[in-house]
């Protein structure tokens, strides 16, 4: 089996021979690189020199047993784990060339350019408009015209404008849960962020809602950079095209999907997706 | 519990809805042949003859040798007892009600009512001196206030120069001696003007009496069921009605108008006749300042104790003494408000602002009043509100908080955005506990500035309007005051069910009104997670 075909992104030395990636992905051009990424809560490390890269404008899925990391991985690509007492944190996260732990980084320019949708949505208390302009509010933003303009274009998006377009002053707490997470997509395009991290977002939804969530991320593919957590192997098999499988805060293995789950390159995968354990 | 409860309201609503009720008057004939009129109140076995007893509320307390408004008769003693529908009923300024019979009007201005029946005659005669009594004393009553303020402000003025002028005289740097002199001729000026109110008002006063006492010519004359006469100044009638002839409409327009005088007219007869306004006003103006002085407080703190500050032993014991702070005796508040807020802080204020007023005993700031009872107040019911902002916000799901940074907010925008939009009806629960609270309270206020006859209201119409320094009238305090250190304790027993139920209702009405404002953010705000 080709070892560069079947883990491409391993190691630093994998990744720092550019010939090599190209020649087994489309893809070369990566978003995000982080590089022997350590993170420790308290004493106690939960991700293991994870080197790792995101490739633009494609759909990356994390996926692994619980508490294997993948939402600690996720949470560091926009800082999130900054709210967390407690948290040290080693090696480099590099965002289109730039540390992103570099304490010096505007926090809240990073969080504009990498979005977040979570498990829970919970819109705010606001009206549905208000909610996706919230963003763009905080950012000082007041011209109606621009706000409306990119209200109805991330509703669009999102596949939420039909549904709420005649009542966009209504709180957005009356939604169903599926339509909550899809204005909670909505909320975080408006901000038109390069990336947009999903930490399981369907996980509380039916299979309705999840269907409808799973084609959006399809569509949102060729102009955002997704990465997404996520427990549904299925899933990660539907929507993604490439897959990192973690365990134990350790990256195993990390390929194109298709590749990953017909031809695992460790037997640790193999055991994973074929549901011997997790 | 709750049965106790309903039955503590049953009894406060029964007795004070039905204190205003005309009730029939009765002709009460004894074996021995007297008659006397009264209204039966209760009847009870007298444990110590056996025998059945009834209670009589008898009016004309002056007649009475004892001033008693109440006679308890023996069953047995009882003759007859008839309701004549004649009786008439005249609530007076003084004395209580009047209860007899109409025999005549007299006055030199009621001749003309002469040829009438005096059941018409009366009410005549009522209207016009009523409305010449408003022509022509009111005026003059009118006159007489504004005179006293404006001899209250001359001598408040001469108060501040003469303690500039001994201030000057104690300083003997050169030139004070002239400046004092200044000062002089200023203070005999303002004394003289004083001299020319006060003789002004002497005047007055005397053509006031005079008028009064022209008018108190005309009267009324009545007849108890012995037949005596009384004649009773037409001036000293505030309403009198004849129950036994009422109807059902009549009496109801009776109660109506006794309801309007309880809620916008003062006082009389030490509290236990006339209106609760005063104190009506004091209450809800006192539960408003205490709100206005505790909602921010507590709302800040528990902010800063849930969002921003570093769990550590410091917090650890400002959280143990706010939960400990709400089980203090109310009256260890009172006492710690009059030490810290009377005498501190006001005196303090009196130094600065108002030295000669202290030099002369009357201090402003430095003695209770309804600013710094309200403040004792805040005090006592910010811990209620720190605590359920705080609780509220420790119950918004953390994805609120994470999707609001996760977009690029800060702690800030955050908080006042999507935090406290959602926290706000349970910071609406702690604030409604607070005034509940608050209103029932009275124990502090006794000794930062109720009490039981205040004679101007913290806000009226002379210049800056809110007198936050004045004393103030309660309902709680009322309560106690007319009900426990009243002389004529039984005669004051209907108002202390009144000013109850008053106090329950002012309770219950600010109450709902502030659970309605919290069920509508409820509904507004409720994170509701799949």
């Amino acid at each position: 089996m080709n070892a560069t075909l079947a883990i491409p992104f391993r190691t630093v030395a994998a990744s720092s021979l550019p010939g090599e990636a190209r020649n087994h992905s489309a893809h070369d051009d990566s978003i995000v690189q982080t590089r022997e990424l350590c993170l420790f809560y308290g004493s106690k490390q939960a991700l293991f020199n994870i080197s790792m890269d995101f490739p633009r404008h494609q759909v990356t899925a994390l996926i692994g047993p619980s508490g294997c990391g993948k939402s600690t991985l996720l949470r560091c690509l926009n800082r999130m784990n900054d709210l967390i007492d407690d948290v040290s944190i080693t090696g480099s996260i590099l965002l289109d060339g730039e540390e992103v732990n570099d304490p010096t980084l505007d926090v809240i320019e990073l969080r504009r350019q990498v979005g977040m949708v979570f498990q829970k949505a919970v819109p705010f208390p606001k009206s549905i408009y208000e909610n996706v302009a919230y963003g763009l509010r905080i950012a000082g933003i007041r011209d109606r015209r621009v706000l409306d303009e990119a209200v109805e274009r991330s509703l669009r998006r999102s596949a939420l404008w039909d549904e709420v377009k005649d009542r966009l002053h209504d709180s957005a707490l009356g939604f169903s849960g599926g339509q909550h997470q899809r204005l909670c997509i909505a909320r975080a395009i408006a901000v038109s962020p390069e990336i947009i991290l999903m930490d399981e977002p369907c996980s509380a939804l039916d299979p309705r809602s999840t269907t409808r969530i799973e084609d959006l991320m399809g569509e949102l593919r060729g102009e955002y950079t997704i990465i997404t957590v996520t427990h549904n192997m299925q899933q990660a098999a539907r929507v993604s095209d490439f897959t990192a499988f973690l365990y134990e805060g350790s990256l195993v293995e990390f390929g194109p999907t298709k590749q990953l789950f017909t031809k695992p390159e460790k037997k640790e995968t193999e055991d994973y997706i074929t549901g011997r354990f997790g | 519990m709750l049965s106790l409860v309903c039955a503590l309201l049953a009894v406060v609503t029964v007795n004070g809805l039905g204190v205003y009720w005309p009730s029939q008057v009765a002709e009460v004939t004894l074996a021995d042949g007297t008659k006397f009129l009264g209204r039966m109140i209760r009847s009870e076995v007298n444990p110590d003859t056996d025998k059945m007893s009834v209670q009589f509320k008898v009016g004309n307390r002056e007649q009475d040798p004892q001033r008693q408004d109440f006679r308890w008769i023996r069953y047995d003693a009882i003759l007859a007892i008839t309701y004549p529908a004649e009786v008439y009923v005249l609530e007076r300024v003084e004395n209580g009600d009047f209860y007899g019979y109409l025999k005549d009007t007299a006055g030199p201005d009621l001749a003309r009512l002469s040829g009438i029946p005096v059941a018409e005659a009366f009410p005549k005669a009522l209207g016009s001196v009523r409305s010449k009594s408003s022509e022509e004393i009111a005026p003059i009553s009118k006159k007489l206030l504004s005179l006293g303020n404006e001899l209250q402000k001359t001598q408040d003025k001469i108060l501040r120069l003469t303690y500039r002028r001994d201030r000057l005289l104690a300083d003997s740097r050169s030139g004070n001696q002239s400046r004092a002199s200044d000062v002089d001729r200023q203070i005999a000026e303002l004394q003289a003007s004083s001299q020319k109110i006060k003789e002004q008002s002497d005047r007055l006063v005397g053509q006031q009496q005079l008028r009064l006492a022209d008018l108190r010519r005309d009267a009324v004359v009545m007849t108890n069921p012995a037949g005596k006469e009384t004649s009773i100044a037409l001036v000293d009638i505030v309403r009198f009605h004849d129950p036994n002839a009422m109807g059902f409409w009549a009496k109801s327009r009776y109660y109506l108008s006794r309801i309007g005088e309880l809620l916008w007219e003062n006082p009389r007869e030490s509290n236990t006749e006339g209106g609760l306004f005063p104190a009506i006003f004091g209450t809800v103006m006192l539960i408003f300042l205490m709100a206005i002085a505790c909602f921010p407080l507590g709302v800040l703190a528990g902010i800063y104790l849930g969002e921003y500050a570093k769990e550590g032993f410091l917090i650890r014991l400002v959280r143990i003494a706010v939960n400990n702070l709400a089980g203090i005796p109310s009256i260890v508040y009172g006492i710690f408000g009059l030490g810290f807020f009377v005498y501190g802080v006001g005196g303090l204020l009196d130094q600065w602002f108002f030295p000669e007023r202290v030099a002369s005993g009357t201090p402003t700031f430095g003695t209770g009043g309804i600013l710094w009872a309200s403040l004792t107040l805040g005090l006592l019911t910010v811990p209620v509100v720190i605590v359920s902002t705080e609780e509220a916000l420790q119950a918004i799901p953390r994805a609120a908080r994470e999707g609001s940074f996760a977009l690029g907010a800060t702690k800030f925008q955050t908080l006042v955005r999507v935090l406290l939009p959602t926290a706000s009806p349970g910071m609406m629960t702690g604030f409604i506990l607070a005034m509940a609270r608050a209103a029932g309270e009275v124990a502090p206020l006794m000794i930062t500035g109720v009490v039981k006859l205040a004679p101007q209201m913290p806000v009226d119409g002379d210049f800056p309007f809110f007198h936050l320094d004045r004393k103030f009238m309660h309902l709680g305090f009322h309560i106690y005051d007319v009900g426990f250190q009243s002389p004529n304790v039984e005669a004051s027993k209907p108002m202390v069910f009144v000013t109850t139920l008053l106090l329950l209702i002012i309770v219950l009405a600010m109450t709902s009104v502030a659970i309605y404002l919290r069920n509508r953010m409820r509904r507004r705000y409720q994170v509701r997670t799949i």
